[in-house]
């Protein structure tokens, strides 16, 4: 994963709550089993018609927002299905950040551990950027450092983050080698549950346990 | 210092934690299945890990099977490749799979459960959102990305931030024809479809007591549909009395051991949630969801909204579109709604007590013409027994398709989808536009709800239907 950089972007506002993971990147995409190719689905069945055509109407396919690199959206942005396929369709896509009022529990852990940041913001600091990203054409400077964002006119707003992601994101750090330095504990722990729940390890070796190697 | 069911469990399995941050939980049980795990065993292979507990690891093949005969090759070429490589998966790295031909295979969700996997007092992770299924059973269950299924099989552990938590007391009696589903679902409407993000919930109270296995675990399914990764029920002796001989779960002087240790666990006199919601059970009428979200939901004999009642104009705006998108005019009867479809079958309400429920609403009666009925049970363990208590032939004989396992149209993986602009009574858990299939209507409702719409070709209050 990339360290998350201060970058500047163009923003397209997607006005509405409850944008789902099903919605961001359709079942019928899931099928594949890499992790590469999936902006082509982002909203896929928004973006396209029934004959693969793109639906004027959908925000992402007017010309104004080709090169937007910031979401804006509302309430409960990422609700539904846990598929990381959502994050990965949207960073492929050309999304680095999104901003909303509020975002699901597991896809706002699925955006960091891929170096998709996501900011929370006040519902009438979105109503604003909203309005301004949809009347007009609104770039934003988003820097994390400083927990920042601003409009080229200055205006700016400030968003909290934990301190723990906020570090994954600026160094673009691998969580398993960070995990693995801790093994002594895993194992201390292994040794510690094994004594006080031995239930707890299934008891019926699998009967067609496959074979390593 | 009084504790709380959650916080027993939390506290026994955290391994590291760093003033402030996040802990490292250790995870006990780790689900995994063909669509949300290829990925991450690349991610290992590519960083040369290997698996750190493969006994602790099970894999199923649910998503996107198909339930159709397993005497056929996989036709979908892109889903059968997908399942090979869950299959190459497993045998690198020496994962238990119950793959199509295993007798065991099923939705992970049943699975898990039906075999003994889950136990109270674990924590167990999967990569997918429907996994606080198994917090029916006093455990702290809940789904994850394929970032960290990766992680959790290489290292066991996962980074998480303890959630706040909130206990939903429930008391009062459900009226004879009302279920867990559409106590849920009730549940949903009150706290919104973000109401549970940031906690746990704690399911607790007289009614919850009373909910049979199967019920539970209905109502922690669908935790998730209001935010809540985790939902939680302190075991009790039905929790005990269910697990006792199940395959994996401990025997004989292991399990009475585990028993004892299971009966500690619950929230204690005097603990603080951070949250609380009570709720009456006894008002609330069969559930039938009019919109796109599981919150946009009434009862059987209430009306579709009016936009205009919504003061919020996002809340309008999101409501018109979820009619224009449900193709359904304010002020209309949800009894006078006409169905094409029906769908019994998904890890919220495909295990034998929902069949066993629905199968008496449907006996001796036929499915109305012009509707397509199918029962895609949970797994093929509720197969076999759906079968040998008679009840697939019920619904055989009223017209019903009697499938194979799996997910099957709840997320339409597979070739069971709906076309575009067919209307269905589900008992699966989201209603997401094109979710069954695009443009696809998805009205969600309870197993004896999905039954009857069937016979009677549209939604019908089930309370006024004679049933044993």
């Amino acid at each position: 994963m990339h360290p998350f950089k201060t970058f500047t972007g163009l923003v397209v506002p997607l006005d509405r709550d409850n944008v789902d993971t099903d919605q961001i990147v359709p079942k019928q995409f899931l099928k594949l089993i890499e992790r590469k190719g999936f902006g082509n689905y982002l909203f896929f069945n928004w973006r396209f018609d029934e004959r693969g055509e793109p639906r004027q109407d959908f925000i992402l396919n007017q010309p104004k927002y080709k090169k937007a690199s910031i979401l804006v959206s509302r309430a409960n942005f990422g609700c539904g299905s846990s598929r990381e396929h959502a994050v990965w369709a949207l960073l492929d896509y050309g999304i680095k950040a999104v901003i909303a009022e509020s975002f699901a529990d597991i896809f706002y852990n699925n955006a960091y551990k891929n170096g998709l940041l996501l900011i929370t913001l006040k519902p009438h600091e979105v109503d604003e950027i909203i309005k301004k990203a949809t009347e007009s054409t609104l770039y934003l400077t988003i820097n994390l450092e400083e927990q920042k964002v601003w409009e080229q006119n200055g205006v700016e707003y400030r968003f909290e983050i934990q301190k723990f992601i906020k570090e994954r994101l600026l160094e673009g750090l691998d969580d398993i080698a960070i995990t693995l330095k801790h093994e002594s504990k895993i194992i201390e722990y292994e040794t510690r549950m094994k004594a006080m729940r031995p239930w707890a390890i299934p008891t019926k070796p699998a009967k067609k346990a496959a074979q390593s190697g | 210092m009084a504790k709380t069911l959650f916080e027993k469990i939390w506290e026994d399995h955290v391994v590291y934690q760093e003033e402030g941050g996040p802990a490292l939980l250790y995870v006990d049980r780790h689900y995994i299945h063909e669509v949300t795990s290829p990925q991450a065993f690349e991610g290992l292979r590519l960083a040369k890990r290997r698996v750190r507990r493969p006994d602790l690891t099970f894999a199923t093949m649910d998503h996107n099977v198909p339930t159709t005969s397993r005497l056929l090759p996989v036709s979908d070429q892109l889903a059968a490749l997908q399942m090979a490589a869950l299959e190459r998966n497993c045998a690198e790295f020496g994962i238990t799979l119950f793959d199509l031909s295993s007798p065991y295979n099923g939705i992970v969700h049943v699975i898990g459960p039906e075999l003994g996997l889950t136990l109270p007092g674990l924590t167990i992770v999967c990569g997918d959102s429907h996994t606080s299924t198994h917090g029916a059973f006093g455990s702290i269950a809940f789904g994850v990305g394929t970032s960290e299924v990766e992680h959790v099989l290489a290292t066991q552990c996962i980074w998480v931030e303890k959630p706040k938590i909130m206990e939903v007391v429930i008391e009062g009696t459900l009226q004879r024809g009302v279920t867990a589903k559409d106590l849920a679902l009730y549940i949903i409407k009150k706290i919104g479809t973000s109401g549970g993000t940031g906690y746990a919930i704690e399911y607790r109270g007289g009614t919850v007591e009373g909910l049979n296995m199967d019920e539970r675990m209905t109502l922690c399914n669908l935790s998730i549909e209001a935010g809540a990764r985790c939902g939680l029920i302190a075991p009790d002796e039905k929790t005990i009395n269910y697990l006792k001989g199940r395959k994996y779960a401990p025997k004989n002087s292991a399990f009475e051991e585990a028993a004892e240790y299971w009966r500690t666990l619950k929230t204690d006199q005097g603990a603080v949630f951070d949250k609380s919601v009570k709720i009456d059970a006894s008002p609330i009428a069969p559930q039938v969801t009019w919109g796109t979200t599981p919150a946009m939901v009434t009862d059987v004999t209430g009306v579709v909204p009016h936009p205009d009642e919504f003061e919020d104009p996002i809340e309008r705006k999101a409501v018109e579109r979820a009619l224009q998108y449900m193709g359904l005019e304010p002020g209309t009867p949800i009894t006078e709604i006409k169905i094409d479809r029906v769908f019994i079958g998904s890890c919220t309400n495909a295990r034998l007590s929902d069949l066993e429920a629905a199968a008496k609403i449907v006996k001796g009666r036929k499915v109305a013409p012009g509707v397509r009925a199918m029962v895609v049970p949970g797994s093929q363990t509720v197969k076999r027994e759906a079968e040998e208590r008679g009840l697939a032939k019920i619904f055989k004989e009223a017209g019903f398709e009697w499938r194979e396992s799996g997910c099957s149209m709840c997320l339409g993986m597979n070739q069971d989808i709906l076309a575009p602009g067919e209307r269905c009574a589900s008992t699966s858990n989201r209603n997401f536009e094109g979710r069954q299939g695009a443009g696809g209507r998805t009205h969600l409702v309870s197993p004896i709800m999905a039954a009857a719409a069937a016979i009677a070709g549209r939604f019908v209050d089930v309370r006024e239907w004679s049933f044993e």
